[in-house]
C-alpha cells in the first residue's frame, strides 16, 4: 500500500468571525481559492497531478454551497481535471478531509490529493445549515440533545472542574498563541489574504486576547447558564442523573472563537512528490473516527486517540506533540486527565481559544500548524485531533520523515 | 340521521343542527360519525344547498370532542378508530361554503371539525371554550388539530395550545386567529350565514397557492429556535414517559412542510401510533373515564349530602376543609379551642376569596356569601345542628379520641363523626366512639382546596349508610371519593410511604441521593423521593415509624435508614420547614443536597446502578404495596385504587396508576420481574398470593371490569 506524505501545509490568518472582521468582506470562496493558488505557488505545482481537492465545510449552504471545492478548484485555475468535493463532520470536517485525501493516496486512488476546509462564519453563521440532529423532533427527543455549550458544562461538572480552572486554561492558550505570534512560529503556513484589490487584508489571526487574565475573565457570565436553566440542563441530568445541578463555567473567553478563515494540506505518494520534485515534510501515520455519547457530544478526542493509537501499535507516551482543537477549555482538561499527557505536550502554541475555531477549516489548519511545531522543535510524532457535533471525532498521527 | 338536523332556508344555506338525542352535550360518539358520511354526501349533492352553517343544539355547546367510551374501547392496541380526520377533509373540500356558529364549548374533535369549517364565529360568552385537551389524556388531535390550528395561528402559537391541551375564551381565540369573527351571544348563526351569503369561500386558506405558513417553517431561523425549544421543554417535563406530546411535535414539524393532505396523513400515523401505547390505554381510563365513574358515586348508595358540617380543628387542614365546604355552599362550624384560634382559621378562607374577587373569579357578594358561611365557635354546643362532624385536629390518637367523646357529648352519640387522619387506623379511633358504626375515615389531601381526592376509610364496624354518608359529603365538596377499608396508612399513604421507603434503602446502598432524586422524577413522580422526605418532615417520618413500631411489637422491621433519619433529626434537619434536611434550602436560590449527608451514609458502589433498575424499584414497590392493599381487601375496585394512586400522591400518571402498570407490564413478566428484585433485595419485593395466582390464570386486575 503506497503512504502518504505530508508535502506542504497552508492556512490563512483567522479573521473576526463579525461583520467588522477583516476577512467579512471576502467570499469563502475566494479564501479557498487563495490557499489552493499558495500551495500551487509555493510549490510550483504542475496541478493535472492532482487528483481530487477535499474540503471540510460545516454550513454548506449559500456562499459555501454547491460543491464549494470544486468551485474553488476552478477558480484557482487548477487543470479542469481536478474534481473537488465538500465534506461535513461538524468541527472535525477538516482533518477528515486530511484523512480522506490521505486513504485516497494510500488507496492507490489519487498520486496527489488536497485536504482542507474553509468556513465563513461572518458570512454564513453557524447552524445556517438547519438539519435534523437537532430540531426535527424525532431526533432531538431521542437522542438527548443539548447545545454543545451544555455538553461542555456537563464535562466541567462531571469532572470537577472549576471556573478558574477552566479559565487558567484559557489564559494560557492566549499566553502560547501571543509567543508563537511574537517568535514567528506559525510563519511557514501563513498565507495572507488578499481582498479585491490585490492588498493584504489580513496577515494576522485578529481573535487574539493577549491580555487576558483569570481576574478579568472572571467578570465573563457563564454563556450557557439561561438557555442550561430555561431547559437543557434537565436533559443534560436525564442522560447523566447522578448529576444534581450542571455548574455553567464556559463563556466566550474559554470557548473557542468565531473567526473566518481556510486550510489546504497538500498529500501525495512519494513517487508523485519525487517526479515533481516536492520534498516530504511527514509521512501520514493513520487516521480515524468514532462515535461517542451525543449528549455530553465532545468526549470522543480521548477515545478516537486510544483507537488511532491502538491500531498503529502506538501509546499516547509515543506521541511527541498533541492538538486538540480547544472547541471549550473542558475539552482539552478531560482528554488531558484521561491521557495523562502533561500540559507542555499539548497545544504548546496555543488553540480555538485564542485564535479562533473556523469550523470546517480547523483540522487541517492545527495539523500544519503542529507539522511546524515538530520541526522548530526537531521533535517526531504528533497527534492532532477533534471532538465533534453530535457525539464523534477524528484523529490523525503524523510522523517527521 | 338521529343526530343532526338540516333546514335550507331561502337563501339555500342549510343549518345543520348538530343535536345527539337524550344526551346534554354532542359528542363524536361511534353512531354520530358513522353518521358523517351521509350528512357530508346530502350536502354535497342537493343542488338546493349552496352554503352550509353547522351549529349546536345543546344550550352547553357545539361539541365536547370524542366520545372516550368508545374510542377508549381500543386504546392500546392497533385497531384504528372510525377515519374522522378523512371524513373532516371531505367536509372542507366540499366545493361548498362551510361556517360553524359556536355559541358554547368545542374541545377536541369538537374544534378539530369546527377548524375543518371554512369560517368561525364565536359569541362573546364565558360559555366559549375552544381546546385540544387530548394530550392530558394520553392522544393526540387525530382529525386534523395537529395540521390546521398550525397552519392558523404559527407553530410558535400552536404548540402550547397542542401540548398543554388548555382551552382559550373566545378573545383569546379571536387574537390568534382560530376564530373569524366574535358576535354577540345568540347571533352566531346569523352571523354565520351572513358570511355565507356575502363572502362564502369554499376553499380553505391552506388549499390556496399562494398560502404561507405564519411564523415560518420549521427550517426558518425562528421556526428552528422554536422546535429546539419546544423539544427540550417537553423532554425535560415528561422525561420521555409520554408518547402524546412527542408525537404532536412529531406531526406539527414534519405535517407543516408537506400540503394538507399530506400533513393528515402523518398525523393519522401518529394518531394510531400513540393510541396503541399502554400509555394511551391507561391514561383514558384512570385520567378519564374510571375518574368521571368515581365522580358520579356510582358505587354509593343515594343519600343525600350534608347542609351543615362542623369542622374540629382550625389548623391548616381543618381550614381547608372549612373553605372548601363554604364555596360548595355546606354551612360550616369551625370549632377550635378559642375562638381567637377557629377564627385564624378562618382567615385562610378570607385570604383565598379575596385572592379570587383580585382575579375576577368571583364576586364581592359571593364571597361575602362564601365567609358567612362559615361560623366559628369554641363553644361544642354548636354542634348540635350538624348533620356530620369532622375532626381535623393534630394526629395523635389520644387527643381524637377525647374530640369524639366532646363531640358525642354536645351533638348526641348518634353523630356521624369523620376523622381526618392520613395514619392512624380508623377501627382504633372509632373505640372511643359510644356508636362505631358512625364513625369514619375521611382522608383529606393537604392543601384540601386543590386536592381532590377524598379517600373514605371504612373502620372494622363503620356502617354502609355511613360510608354513604361520607362519600355524599365528598362529591357535594366536589372531590373524587375513593372507599377503602381500615389498614395502617389505609391505600394511599401505606402506598405512597413505599415510595419514600424505597428511596432511602437505596441511600443505604451508597447510591448518590442526586442519582436517587433524579430516578425518581424520571419515573413521572412529581419529585424525588428524599426531596419529598423534606417536604413530609424528616422528624414526621421518625414519627410514624415510631407508631408504626409501637403497634407492630415485635413484629415490626427496622431498617437501616431508620438510623439515618433520626440523625437528621438530632441535628434539626427536620426537611424543608427547617430550611434543613436532606437538601439545604439557601434563601432566594434553588436548594441544594446537603453536602454533610455522605458522613452518615456507605460510600458510593464503584459502578453505579443503571436508572433504570433504579426507576424500575421505585415504581414497582410502590405497585406491588398497591396490589397488596387488593389482596389484603384494602380497596377492591382497581379504578378507585388507580384514580385514587394519581390524584392521592401523585403516582407516575402515565401508568394509568398501580395497577394499570402492572395490567401494562403483563402480571406474569411483573411477577417474574418482582421476584429477581425480592432475590437482589428482600422481601418487600415478594409478590403477595393474589398477584400471583392472577399472574397464573393469565388474568389482569382490569379483566372483568373490560369483560362488563
Amino acid at each position: 500500500m503506497p503512504e502518504a506524505y505530508i508535502f506542504d501545509a497552508v492556512r490563512t490568518p483567522r479573521g473576526r468571525g463579525k461583520p467588522d472582521g477583516s476577512l467579512h468582506s471576502i467570499t469563502p470562496l475566494s479564501l479557498s481559492t487563495q490557499v489552493l493558488a499558495a500551495l500551487r505557488d509555493r510549490n510550483g505545482l504542475d496541478t493535472s497531478w492532482v487528483d481530487d481537492v477535499v474540503l471540510g465545510c460545516v454550513s454548506p449552504v449559500g456562499d459555501q454551497g454547491a460543491d464549494i471545492a470544486r468551485t474553488a478548484v476552478l477558480m484557482a485555475d487548477y487543470a479542469e481535471s481536478v474534481s473537488g468535493i465538500q465534506v461535513h463532520r461538524y468541527c472535525a470536517s477538516g482533518l477528515d478531509a486530511v484523512n480522506i485525501a490521505a486513504a485516497k493516496v494510500m488507496a492507490g486512488e489519487a498520486r496527489l490529493a488536497i485536504g482542507g476546509g474553509v468556513e465563513s462564519m461572518s458570512r454564513i453563521p453557524i447552524n445556517s445549515d438547519g438539519g435534523a440532529w437537532p430540531i426535527d423532533p424525532d431526533s432531538a427527543l431521542k437522542n438527548y440533545f443539548v447545545p454543545q455549550g451544555i455538553s461542555a458544562d456537563l464535562i466541567a461538572t462531571l469532572d470537577g472542574f472549576s471556573r478558574t480552572d477552566v479559565d487558567a486554561y484559557a489564559v494560557e492558550s492566549q499566553r502560547r498563541a501571543a509567543r508563537a505570534w511574537k517568535e514567528g512560529r506559525f510563519a511557514r503556513s501563513i498565507v495572507p489574504v488578499r481582498d479585491q484589490a490585490g492588498n493584504i487584508a489580513l496577515a494576522h489571526d485578529e481573535h487574539m486576547r493577549p491580555d487576558a487574565t483569570i481576574e478579568g475573565l472572571a467578570g465573563l457570565k457563564p454563556a450557557f447558564q439561561v438557555p442550561g436553566e430555561a431547559a437543557f440542563d434537565a436533559i443534560a441530568i436525564q442522560r447523566y442523573p447522578q448529576v444534581e445541578h450542571v455548574e455553567h463555567v464556559h463563556h466566550a473567553g474559554n470557548s473557542s472563537g468565531i473567526v473566518d478563515g481556510a486550510s489546504g494540506v497538500l498529500i501525495g505518494t512519494k513517487e508523485a512528490g519525487a517526479a515533481l520534485g516536492l520534498k516530504p515534510r511527514a509521512r501520514i501515520r493513520g487516521g480515524a473516527s468514532i462515535g461517542s455519547e451525543p449528549t455530553i457530544m465532545l468526549t470522543a478526542p480521548a477515545t478516537v486517540s486510544r483507537k488511532l493509537l491502538d491500531r498503529l501499535g502506538m501509546t499516547p507516551g509515543d506521541i511527541d506533540l498533541y492538538e486538540l482543537n480547544e472547541a471549550f477549555a473542558a475539552v482539552v482538561l478531560r482528554m488531558m486527565a484521561a491521557l495523562s499527557i502533561p500540559h507542555d505536550k499539548m497545544n504548546v502554541n496555543g488553540g480555538a481559544i485564542a485564535m479562533g475555531h473556523p469550523l470546517g477549516a480547523t483540522g487541517a489548519m492545527i495539523l500544519g500548524a503542529v507539522l511546524d511545531e515538530l520541526e522548530r522543535t526537531g521533535k517526531g510524532t504528533a497527534l492532532i485531533t477533534l471532538c465533534a457535533g453530535a457525539g464523534q471525532g477524528a484523529a490523525t498521527v503524523i510522523e517527521r520523515v | 340521521m338521529r343526530n343532526f338536523i338540516i333546514e335550507t332556508d331561502a337563501d339555500g344555506i342549510a343549518l345543520v343542527t348538530f343535536d345527539v338525542p337524550g344526551r346534554s352535550m354532542n359528542t363524536l360518539s361511534d353512531a354520530v360519525i358513522a353518521e358523517l358520511p351521509d350528512l357530508i354526501e346530502t350536502l354535497k349533492n342537493d343542488g338546493a344547498i349552496k352554503g352550509v352553517v353547522l351549529c349546536s343544539g345543546k344550550a352547553s355547546g357545539f361539541c365536547a370532542g370524542a366520545d372516550l367510551g368508545d374510542l377508549g374501547r381500543a386504546a392500546g392496541t392497533r385497531i384504528a378508530p372510525p377515519p374522522l380526520s378523512e371524513l373532516f377533509r371531505r367536509l372542507e373540500v366540499l366545493g361548498k361554503p362551510v361556517a360553524v356558529a359556536l355559541e358554547g364549548l368545542a374541545l377536541g374533535g369538537g374544534l378539530e371539525l369546527s377548524l375543518s369549517c371554512h369560517y368561525r364565529v364565536a359569541a362573546d360568552s364565558p360559555k366559549v371554550k375552544l381546546g385540544l385537551p387530548e394530550v392530558t389524556v394520553g392522544l393526540l388531535p387525530g382529525a386534523g388539530g395537529t395540521q390546521r390550528l398550525p397552519r392558523l395561528t404559527g407553530v410558535a402559537k400552536a404548540l402550547p395550545l397542542l401540548l398543554e391541551g388548555r382551552p382559550l375564551d373566545s378573545a383569546k381565540a379571536l387574537a390568534l386567529g382560530i376564530v373569524d369573527e366574535v358576535v354577540p351571544a345568540g347571533e352566531t348563526v346569523a352571523a354565520a350565514k351572513r358570511w355565507v351569503r356575502e363572502k362564502g369561500d369554499p376553499v380553505a386558506r391552506w388549499d390556496r397557492k399562494d398560502y404561507r405558513l405564519p411564523g415560518g417553517l420549521p427550517y426558518s431561523a425562528g421556526g428552528m429556535q422554536a422546535f429546539i425549544m419546544a423539544n427540550a421543554t417537553v423532554r425535560k417535563r415528561t422525561f420521555g414517559n409520554y408518547p402524546a406530546p412527542e408525537n404532536i411535535l412529531k406531526c406539527v414539524f414534519e405535517g407543516v412542510q408537506v400540503p394538507i393532505d399530506a400533513g393528515l396523513r402523518i398525523e393519522t400515523n401518529y394518531f394510531l401510533n400513540t393510541f396503541a401505547t399502554p400509555q394511551a390505554k391507561g391514561m383514558v381510563r384512570s385520567l378519564f373515564l374510571s375518574k368521571q365513574a368515581l365522580d358520579k358515586g356510582d358505587r354509593s348508595a343515594k343519600v343525600a349530602p350534608p347542609a351543615g358540617v362542623a369542622v374540629i380543628g382550625a389548623g391548616m387542614m381543618g381550614a381547608g376543609i372549612a373553605y372548601s365546604q363554604a364555596l360548595k355552599g355546606i354551612n360550616t362550624i369551625l370549632v377550635d379551642v378559642s375562638e381567637a384560634a377557629a377564627e385564624k382559621g378562618k382567615d385562610y378562607a378570607r385570604k383565598l376569596v379575596a385572592a379570587d374577587i383580585a382575579k375576577g373569579r368571583t364576586t364581592q357578594a359571593q364571597g361575602d356569601a362564601l365567609l358567612d358561611r362559615i361560623k366559628v365557635t369554641a363553644d361544642y354546643a354548636a354542634l348540635a345542628g350538624a348533620d356530620l362532624v369532622v375532626e381535623a385536629v393534630f394526629e395523635d390518637a389520644a387527643l381524637k379520641h377525647e374530640i369524639t367523646r366532646r363531640v358525642q357529648a354536645a351533638a348526641g352519640p348518634g353523630i356521624i363523626i369523620g376523622s381526618n387522619t392520613s395514619t392512624l387506623p380508623i377501627t382504633g379511633l372509632a373505640q372511643a366512639s359510644e356508636r362505631p358504626e358512625n364513625f369514619v375515615g375521611i382522608h383529606f389531601f393537604s392543601p384540601v382546596d386543590k386536592m381532590h381526592l377524598v379517600e373514605i376509610i371504612r373502620g372494622a364496624k363503620t356502617s354502609d349508610e355511613t360510608v354513604a354518608r361520607a362519600t355524599a359529603y365528598a362529591m357535594a365538596l366536589g372531590k373524587t371519593p375513593i372507599v377503602v377499608n381500615d389498614s395502617r396508612g389505609f391505600y394511599t399513604s401505606r402506598c405512597f410511604g413505599t415510595y419514600i421507603y424505597e428511596g432511602l434503602e437505596m441511600l443505604m446502598e451508597g447510591i448518590p441521593p442526586a442519582l436517587i432524586d433524579n430516578a425518581g422524577r424520571m419515573t413521572g413522580m412529581p419529585r424525588g423521593p428524599l426531596e419529598l422526605t423534606d417536604d413530609v418532615a424528616v422528624d414526621l417520618t421518625v414519627r410514624i415509624a415510631g407508631q408504626t413500631r409501637a403497634a407492630l411489637g415485635d413484629a415490626y422491621q427496622a431498617r437501616p435508614y431508620e438510623v439515618v433519619l433520626e440523625k437528621l433529626v438530632d441535628m434539626g434537619r427536620t426537611g424543608r420547614k427547617a430550611g434543613a434536611g436532606f437538601y439545604d434550602y439557601p434563601a432566594g436560590a434553588a436548594k441544594r443536597l446537603w453536602g454533610g449527608l455522605a458522613d452518615l451514609v456507605p460510600a458510593a458502589p464503584a459502578t453505579l446502578p443503571d436508572v433504570a433498575v433504579l426507576k424500575q424499584r421505585l415504581l414497582h414497590r410502590q405497585a406491588l404495596e398497591a396490589a397488596r392493599c387488593v389482596d389484603e381487601g384494602v380497596i377492591a375496585d382497581p379504578r378507585a385504587a388507580d384514580v385514587g394512586a394519581i390524584m392521592g400522591w401523585g403516582f407516575a400518571p402515565w401508568t394509568g396508576g398501580p395497577l394499570s402498570y402492572i395490567d401494562g407490564i403483563g402480571a406474569v413478566a411483573f411477577v417474574a420481574q418482582c421476584d429477581r428484585l425480592a432475590a437482589l433485595h428482600g422481601d418487600r419485593f415478594a409478590p403477595p398470593p393474589g398477584l400471583r395466582a392472577m399472574a397464573a390464570d393469565g388474568g389482569g386486575y382490569y379483566a372483568a371490569l373490560d369483560a362488563a
